[in-house]
């Protein structure tokens, strides 16, 4: 048996997003608001980043994610931990497990802000054997921080953005010896001073590039890795001895409720498909932060929270849910764009773009059925996994009624 | 009853010994423990039960349908098909009977159609029939272009291959019968020395002593032969097996088990539904001399992927959870090799290949009546008593799971504090597989016996919280 309640928004996924859009919504008396969160505590990723460098003071992970949890309260919002949205009874009637047994709870406004994760090694489709020894950095992290275990000796870390040399200090605080950074780019995809830190530093970390794993081996425990050079065919291949290998980045939106409830996804971030105001395609249903498009910086998921809260309001006053918007798409190699929805009256945002492959003063053109609306040359190098943001100005010219808008390098 | 993973081993001779506890030492193990004055022992190499191929295949509980009529395998399959799925029904071992469709690509495979339906029938089987292209497609609407029709066969089930093992290996050990753990067999000589009295069994824990011998030790069931007999009636040849595990999302793009129609170039590749939710893409079948080779390849993979592009588009475009390989223990023969040597004391289960968890309760029955013939009076085997049926957690996604449970929450908590979110795996469940009559050894035995771990994030959000209740419970001495 479920109990059955009812508030007016109900946030899934207590995050920096959640946390931002719960506290602006009660201070601004939404009515009830109710954040779910299925872990013990709630914070989000930054819970488990124990360095510094979060929100607008710098502040360590687990400090941000307090102060965003009392935010919240302090706002009149209830934060429940331990409780998961299993599913959905209706448009905007979700299911939950918790301790306290099952519930079924409807809201006039839902929130989707359940975050992110990284590929692992299987989806990454990495041969070799079955080893343990073998992380992502969401899970390195929480058993270095939160539960002080044991990793391993010697460790190769895969990828050199950001998150892979915060797997790097992570590593380091639990004593692995760190025996290289590897990625398949020709340049790490972080500033100049972090890359020349960890490889000139003390022990120094050399960064293999234009490499891929091709193989992991060893049974029972890794014993190595063998690394690929070069493409496939007169690839050379060496072969690294480690017993813990991390893979890092390849970020992908936890969207599998958004797709059980049948919300629309875009097909280049793969999380919900999003207009200017975090509306979906289902009417009362938002989402924001790193489950729309993977991965943002906590500050960016959270400052999306706070956006949502005014057309959070607006539903719940009455304005009336877009119906019939234009999607934005990409062309290659330029991965995904967001918002990748247009809608009437929706505010001209900024948009925020990824590419698959290193570009140098690209020039981005956005068109639409062969009409060009927009054209900007981007100045200097853009890296993939690292977002490249540009004006919304030319959205006034978007025929409601068109195909879809296209922005693609010119 | 107990399991023993360490520390030195009973000195007082078994009456019986099953080498291996795959399904089917399990199986045999569970067979032999209704006879109550029998010292049964089960001695396995790993650290868990299940965990060579019996953990790595495709989860079908076969018909038979095919098999090579009037074989050993083709009756074995036949009966330990039924005897399975009534086993599982009371055991709660899940098992869903979509049925299977093995679909025609081109000419050649729609004019072997005929034949295997004509097969089915000598095996018993007269429930297949063969559908035209149109129902093909109304029954599995994103099946790739170009099927020409299909071979229906209703009676093919997909089963949790974890929990059968795991269940007999429950039942065998509730009911008496010792089960050694990282217990490899090394050697085997007699006692006394140049007698005939009891087989001994080195292994590195110490030696096991035995009078009845039986070798279920899969891919080194010959090896083992030689050592006891002294010769051996085949050769293993490993055929290794790859498989790519998709997302739960993409278990709505298929119903059936999807078998390929078996031509003169070869086997082909299933797509089928498992019953945690997924849907499998595979196998590959490579003939390889290393019998340790259970890893996956560049080549294996993107073959599979190439050939599950064809068979169902939208498969590839969901996440893959988990890739994985097994090994089948190929003979140079068409058939099992199960034989007895009455002289020796000993039996032979080898050559299991490709059916063993489907035909595993039947093996066992063939298995203890040739153990009956071979030992005459000097075993009582006549009657067996009756086994105290075991109910095991239930990991399949079509019957309810405890986090689904309002009444298992209200009586425990712990049911309703979910530590795999992919899987939905709860904080009680983890313990009651912590606390169980055979826990498991590792955090890949924890996932076999529960999901945890075993979904589309493979740890990211979960691993170290479920390693943190693995490490705690092993501390606490409550499950080791
Ligand atoms: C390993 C890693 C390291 C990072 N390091 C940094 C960094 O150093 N600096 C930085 O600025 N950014 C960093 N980021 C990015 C940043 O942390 C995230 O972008 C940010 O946390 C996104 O916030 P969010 O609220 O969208 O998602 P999350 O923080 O992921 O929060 C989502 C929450 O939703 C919950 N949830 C999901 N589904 C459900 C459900 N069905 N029911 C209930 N609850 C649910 C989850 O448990 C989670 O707590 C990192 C990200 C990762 C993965
Ligand atoms: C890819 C693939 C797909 C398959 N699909 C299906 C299917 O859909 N349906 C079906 O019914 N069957 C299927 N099978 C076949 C099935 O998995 C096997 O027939 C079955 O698992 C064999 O079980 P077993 O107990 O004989 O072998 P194993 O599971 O290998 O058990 C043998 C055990 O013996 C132990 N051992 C070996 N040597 C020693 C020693 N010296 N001392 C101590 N212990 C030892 C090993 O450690 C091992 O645990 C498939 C097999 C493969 C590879």
């Amino acid at each position: 048996m479920r109990r059955q309640r009812s508030v007016d928004v109900l946030v899934v996924g207590g995050g920096p997003a959640g946390l931002a859009a719960a506290a602006r919504l009660a201070a601004s008396g939404a009515g009830t608001v109710e954040v779910l969160e299925r872990e013990a505590r709630a914070g989000g990723v930054p819970h488990h980043c124990h360095h510094g460098g979060f929100g607008r003071w710098g502040v360590t992970g687990p400090q941000y994610a307090e102060r965003l949890v009392e935010d919240a309260l302090g706002a009149g919002a209830a934060v429940r931990t331990g409780v998961s949205a299993t599913g959905w009874a209706g448009p905007l009637s979700l299911d939950t497990t918790g301790p306290h047994g099952l519930e079924r709870i409807t809201a006039r406004a839902l929130i989707l802000a359940t975050g992110a994760r990284e590929r692992p090694r299987t989806a990454r489709l990495v041969p070799g054997s079955r080893p343990a020894g073998v992380f992502t950095t969401g899970e390195l992290q929480q058993a270095v921080n939160i539960y002080r275990q044991e990793i391993g000796t010697r460790a190769v870390v895969v990828g050199a953005e950001p998150v892979s040399y915060a797997a790097l200090s992570a590593l380091r605080r639990a004593g692995v010896e760190v025996a290289a950074l590897v990625t398949e780019e020709k340049r790490p995809q972080v500033g100049r001073c972090r890359a020349a830190a960890a490889r000139l530093g003390v022990p120094s970390v050399p960064l293999v590039t234009g490499a891929v794993v091709a193989e992991l081996m060893g049974r029972g425990r890794l014993s190595g890795v063998r690394l690929r050079r070069g493409d496939g065919r007169d690839g050379r291949e060496c072969v690294l001895a480690c017993d813990t290998v991390v893979f890092t980045g390849d970020f992908v939106p936890d969207h599998e409720l958004a797709r059980r409830g049948g919300v629309l996804l875009d097909a280049g971030t793969r999380g919900p498909a999003v207009d200017g105001s975090f509306r979906t395609a289902s009417p009362g249903v938002f989402a924001v932060g790193s489950g729309v498009h993977a991965v943002v910086p906590a500050r960016v998921a959270a400052g999306e929270g706070v956006r949502v809260a005014r057309a959070v309001r607006g539903h719940l006053e009455g304005v009336g849910w877009p119906c019939g918007a234009v999607p934005v798409v990409v062309g290659a190699p330029l991965r995904w764009v967001a918002p990748n929805l247009l809608s009437p009256g929706a505010p001209g945002s900024r948009f925020v773009l990824r590419t698959a492959k290193a570009l140098v003063c690209p020039v981005l053109v956005v068109s639409q059925d062969g009409r060009c609306l927009y054209r900007q040359r981007v100045l200097g190098k853009v890296l993939p996994n690292r977002g490249l943001y540009f004006s919304g100005s030319w959205v006034g010219k978007v025929d409601a009624g068109g195909g879809p808008v296209r922005v693609a390098l010119g | 009853m107990s399991v023993t993973t360490k520390g030195p081993l009973p000195a007082e001779p078994y009456d019986v010994t099953v080498v291996g506890a795959g399904v089917v030492g399990s199986a045999i193990a569970r067979e032999l423990a209704g006879h109550h004055r029998l010292r049964v022992a089960l001695v396995e190499a790993s650290g868990d039960v299940g965990d060579g191929t019996s953990k790595a295949n495709t989860a079908i509980l076969h018909t038979g349908f095919d098999a090579v009529p009037g074989s050993l395998e083709a009756r074995l399959v036949r009966e330990g098909s039924r005897l399975l799925a009534a086993y599982a029904a009371e055991s709660g071992i899940p098992v869903e009977p979509v049925g299977a469709l093995l679909i025609a690509w081109d000419e050649e495979q729609l004019a072997a159609l005929p034949g295997l339906l004509k097969k089915a029938e000598r095996n018993g089987y007269d429930e297949a029939r063969i559908i035209g292209a149109d129902e093909v497609r109304a029954r599995e609407p994103h099946l790739g272009e170009g099927a020409l029709g299909a071979l229906d066969v209703p009676g093919e089930s997909i089963i949790c291959p974890w929990t059968t093992t795991l269940a007999y290996a429950t039942q065998a050990v509730r009911e008496g019968v010792d089960l050694h753990l990282n217990c490899t067999v090394e050697k085997v000589g007699s006692s006394p020395p140049g007698g005939s009295e009891c087989h001994e069994l080195t292994t590195p824990r110490g030696v096991v002593r035995t009078r009845y011998l039986i070798n279920a030790a899969g891919l080194h069931a010959d090896a083992l032969d030689r050592r006891v007999l002294g010769r051996g009636a085949f050769t293993v040849t490993p055929r290794r097996g790859q498989l790519i595990v998709f997302d739960k999302l993409a278990r709505d793009l298929v119903s059936h088990i999807l078998l390929p129609v078996p031509t003169a170039l070869g086997k082909g590749v299933l797509v089928a539904p498992t019953v945690y939710g997924n849907v499998l893409l595979g196998p590959t079948a490579e003939e390889l001399d290393d019998r340790r080779a259970t890893g996956t390849t560049g080549e294996g993979l993107a073959g599979l992927r190439a050939k599950g592009r064809r068979i169902l588009p939208a498969l590839l475009d969901e996440e893959v959870t988990a890739v994985y390989a097994g090994l089948r223990a190929a003979t140079e023969h068409d058939d099992y090799q199960i034989h007895g040597s009455p002289e020796e004391r000993y039996i032979t289960v080898g050559g299991i290949r490709s059916t063993g968890l489907t035909a595993s309760m039947a093996i066992a029955e063939y298995v203890v009546g040739l153990l009956a013939e071979a030992a005459g009076p000097d075993l009582d085997l006549t009657v067996a008593g009756n086994l105290d049926p075991v109910s095991m957690p239930n990991l399949g996604e079509a019957f309810l799971r405890p986090y689904q449970r309002a009444d298992l929450i209200a009586t425990d908590s712990a049911y309703g504090s979910i530590v795999c979110h992919c899987e939905r795996v709860t904080r009680g469940e983890i313990r009651d597989a912590l606390i169980s009559t055979v826990p498991p050894g590792s955090l890949d035995g924890l996932r076999r016996r529960t999901r945890a771990r075993g979904g589309r994030c493979q740890g990211f959000y979960c691993g170290a919280a479920v390693r943190e209740l693995f490490d705690g419970w092993g501390e606490s001495g409550a499950a080791r």
